[in-house]
């Protein structure tokens, strides 16, 4: 009986998993929709001129970044603890009722603030800071969403039996905390109602800071929403699946110790480079554009600590999709955090913010390193968690490809839309005259647009295929023993 | 200390706060009560322009315009004065945005009449061609909530101190008030005493139907919102 391996229970982490694939298709849809309404504006009334109030593209903008962002990211984010943190913890959820009921807890009321965001975002009723549109009820049921996870964290580090925390349970750690601290700060807000004895809209409420403290706050928030919901949880996730699909050690402790440091400290300088030539003081733009670029620093550390915990085993990314997926992950990330520094340059930042460019380097990020290492993460855990094979392998080296080939499209054809955008904004005639009005600036966008469309569309059409691929796993993949699930995962054909 | 502080999950815990709360101390905290001084000729919103920026907000207007002039040759020469800090004192939330897809609104005010604007939210293409905006066609439909734009201006006008019925001082010298009423009844009554002036310079019959009825679209208020960004 000693010897028994321990039965890890996954039930909250297969709902999460179900919430992930659903969400991240909901999201990616709506994105789509609104790249073909950038390149065809007719698609703005596409249900229809009676609802094109809630199909044209301000009202759904917000809705593909929370969607992707709260819905897909943090699903994904939410299935791996409830799986990795079991393991690596050495306890299984099933050993306490309490951390079980609080795991289940956790899911129903985020399905309820999903259900309360959708509604919310599509009637308009938002604060307009990016990434934190919801009103005040929304918050603090986000704020209860937040604390229930971390209960469960703490509760599960509580009765763990291995005592040495693995490198991933300090990046979700982090990831709740880092997330608590900028959301509560961000979202301070008075409800005018309750303020104002009974006037207006209930839910209605008011910033506690004012214009440029506003901002300082929000691209803090904004800025570090990014470093602890689409880095910090996604390198725990790879810290932890790279090395048990790939049956390799971690190439280095000391690495991981001055990445994660590293990142904790600087990352939270950088939100400045959000306001560069803004009302914000010179001396903090300055202060985030210089630790942007130390920011690469403890970036690379785990990309190249990744990357290297490969050595000698390379022959697993041409015979593996789910290696390749993890590959590829880690080097779009390596990428996409050499372009944002570049970014933050000072210079650089003057042509390139409010264009294109910026909106293309947020989804190399998003797309080649966040989903990527998500749909990896969910790749690997299926057959642990179901007890089957995945279903097709042909299907996910399809998927692999359909989608990388749908970021190239995407970055590349926004780099040259932003690049064109910035140096037409800025050019004058030999008189000393603007050269363009703004309207030509707009026009010459239109293959761009068109070309992120098709980009985005193939990343899409990737989504579905994964979401079959799972569904297949889960309803008719073959039964495996847990004896044949050592390292690489069961794959058919 | 590593290897301890891997043991120790609560110890783990606090140190990382205390590295990644380091900076938001630094950075944001000194410039608090710094920046939120209103520069000389910075109004607060009146009701029904504080209405237009909630239905601007409504519609995320600040998805695709920014307002935050930067200090070049080329957004000046195309926008006006670069952006000064004071300016966005009575901005909660602020709405500088992040993306130009359409050009800059910081002083709008300045180069576009109600005229305009009525025309190019109906239909943009017949307004600039190769307009790549949508039509805003259901703010011509939608009524602006007046209520919620007077709770507003009550709870910033109790909490942190906006000067509504207060002598402003305006560039030239002089000096000029916005007037807040005493009650909601009394908001609404100016705020479609503004908005009659508005529609007096646009064409829609239903706006000039509803204004008579005493009913104030959400264009009425978006517009006077966007009359006020000078």
């Amino acid at each position: 009986m000693e010897n028994r391996p321990l039965e890890y229970d996954y039930t909250v982490a297969k709902m999460f998993m179900l919430t992930t694939v659903v969400l991240g298709i909901v999201g990616m849809l709506v994105g789509v929709i609104l790249a073909w309404e950038m390149a065809f504006p007719a698609v703005n009334t596409i249900a229809g001129e009676g609802l094109a109030e809630y199909t044209n593209f301000s009202r759904l903008r917000p809705l593909h970044t929370d969607a992707v962002i709260f819905g897909f990211t943090v699903s994904g984010i939410f299935a791996t603890w409830y799986y990795v943190g079991q393991r690596v913890l050495k306890v299984s959820m099933a050993e306490s009722k309490f951390l079980m009921f609080l795991g289940k807890l956790h899911f129903a009321l985020y399905l309820l603030v999903v259900v309360a965001v959708v509604g919310s975002l599509l009637l308009g009723i938002t604060t307009s800071k990016e990434y934190a549109e919801f009103e005040w009820p929304i918050d603090i049921a986000i704020v209860v969403v937040w604390v229930i996870w971390g209960l469960q964290i703490f509760g599960l580090i509580g009765i763990r039996r291995e005592k040495s925390l693995y490198i991933s349970i300090w990046y979700y750690i982090a990831t709740f905390l880092g997330i608590a601290m900028l959301y509560l700060f961000n979202n301070m807000e008075i409800p005018t109602y309750f303020a104002s004895g009974g006037i207006g809209a209930w839910y209605h409420s008011v910033s506690m800071y004012a214009g440029t403290n506003d901002a300082l706050v929000e691209w803090w928030y904004g800025h570090n929403a990014v470093a602890f919901g689409f880095t910090v949880p996604i390198v725990a996730m790879i810290y932890y699946f790279l090395p048990k699909e790939s049956g390799q050690a971690v190439y280095s402790y000391k690495l991981s110790l001055l990445a994660f440091w590293g990142l904790m400290f600087v990352y939270l300088w950088a939100g400045g480079h959000h306001l560069l030539f803004s009302t914000v003081p010179d001396w903090m733009q300055t202060m985030g554009s210089v630790f942007s670029i130390v920011l690469i620093l403890p970036s690379w550390g785990s990309a190249i600590n990744m990357l290297l915990t490969m050595k000698g085993e390379w022959q697993q990314v041409a015979s593996s999709p789910l290696i390749k997926f993890m590959i590829l992950a880690s080097t779009f990330y390596m990428f996409s955090t050499l372009e944002g520094p570049i970014q933050a340059i000072k210079s650089v930042n003057a042509l390139a913010h409010f264009t294109d460019w910026i909106v293309g380097h947020v989804h190399d990020g998003t797309l080649g390193w966040v989903a990527f290492m998500i749909m990896a993460s969910l790749f690997h855990m299926a057959p642990r968690v179901f007890k089957r094979e995945i279903y097709s392998k042909s299907l996910m080296n399809t998927q692999f490809w359909i989608q990388t080939l749908g970021v190239v499209l995407y970055f590349t054809s926004m780099w040259i839309a932003g690049i064109t955008q910035g140096m037409m904004w800025r050019a004058h005639d030999e008189f000393g005259n603007l050269a363009y009005s703004f309207i030509d600036t707009v026009t010459v966008l239109h293959p761009y647009y068109t070309i992120r469309a098709v980009g985005g569309t193939l990343y899409l059409v990737g989504m579905f295929l994964f979401a079959y691929n799972m569904y297949k796993t889960m309803t008719s993949g073959r039964r495996v023993e847990e004896s044949e699930l050592q390292n690489a995962s069961p794959m058919g054909a | 200390m590593f290897h301890w502080l891997e043991k120790n999950p609560f110890f783990f815990a606090v140190a990382v706060f205390v590295v990644i709360a380091f900076a938001g101390l630094i950075e944001i905290l000194p410039n608090f009560a710094q920046a939120s001084q209103p520069v000389v000729g910075t109004k607060p919103y009146s009701t029904l322009e504080l209405a237009g920026r909630h239905v601007y907000i409504k519609n995320s207007c600040n998805a695709c315009h920014s307002q935050l002039i930067r200090p070049f040759k080329s957004e000046t020469d195309r926008y006006g004065h670069y952006s000064l800090s004071g300016e966005y004192a009575y901005d909660r939330p602020f709405l500088w945005g992040s993306k130009r897809t359409g050009p800059d609104l910081m002083r709008v005010g300045n180069y576009r009449t109600t005229d305009w604007h009525e025309n190019h939210m109906k239909d943009p293409v017949a307004v600039v061609p190769g307009s790549i905006m949508p039509a805003y066609g259901w703010m011509f439909k939608n009524t602006a909530d007046i209520d919620t734009a007077y709770a507003e201006q009550l709870t910033v006008m109790n909490v942190f101190a906006v000067p509504y019925n207060a002598e402003i001082p305006m560039a030239d010298g002089s000096k000029a008030t916005v007037a807040l009423a005493d009650t909601v009844e009394g908001a609404r009554a100016s705020a479609l005493e503004e908005a009659k002036v508005i529609a007096a310079d646009m064409k829609d019959q239903d706006v000039k139907d509803k204004i008579a009825a005493g009913e104030i679209p959400e264009i009425v208020a978006i517009i006077a919102y966007l009359n006020s960004l000078k």
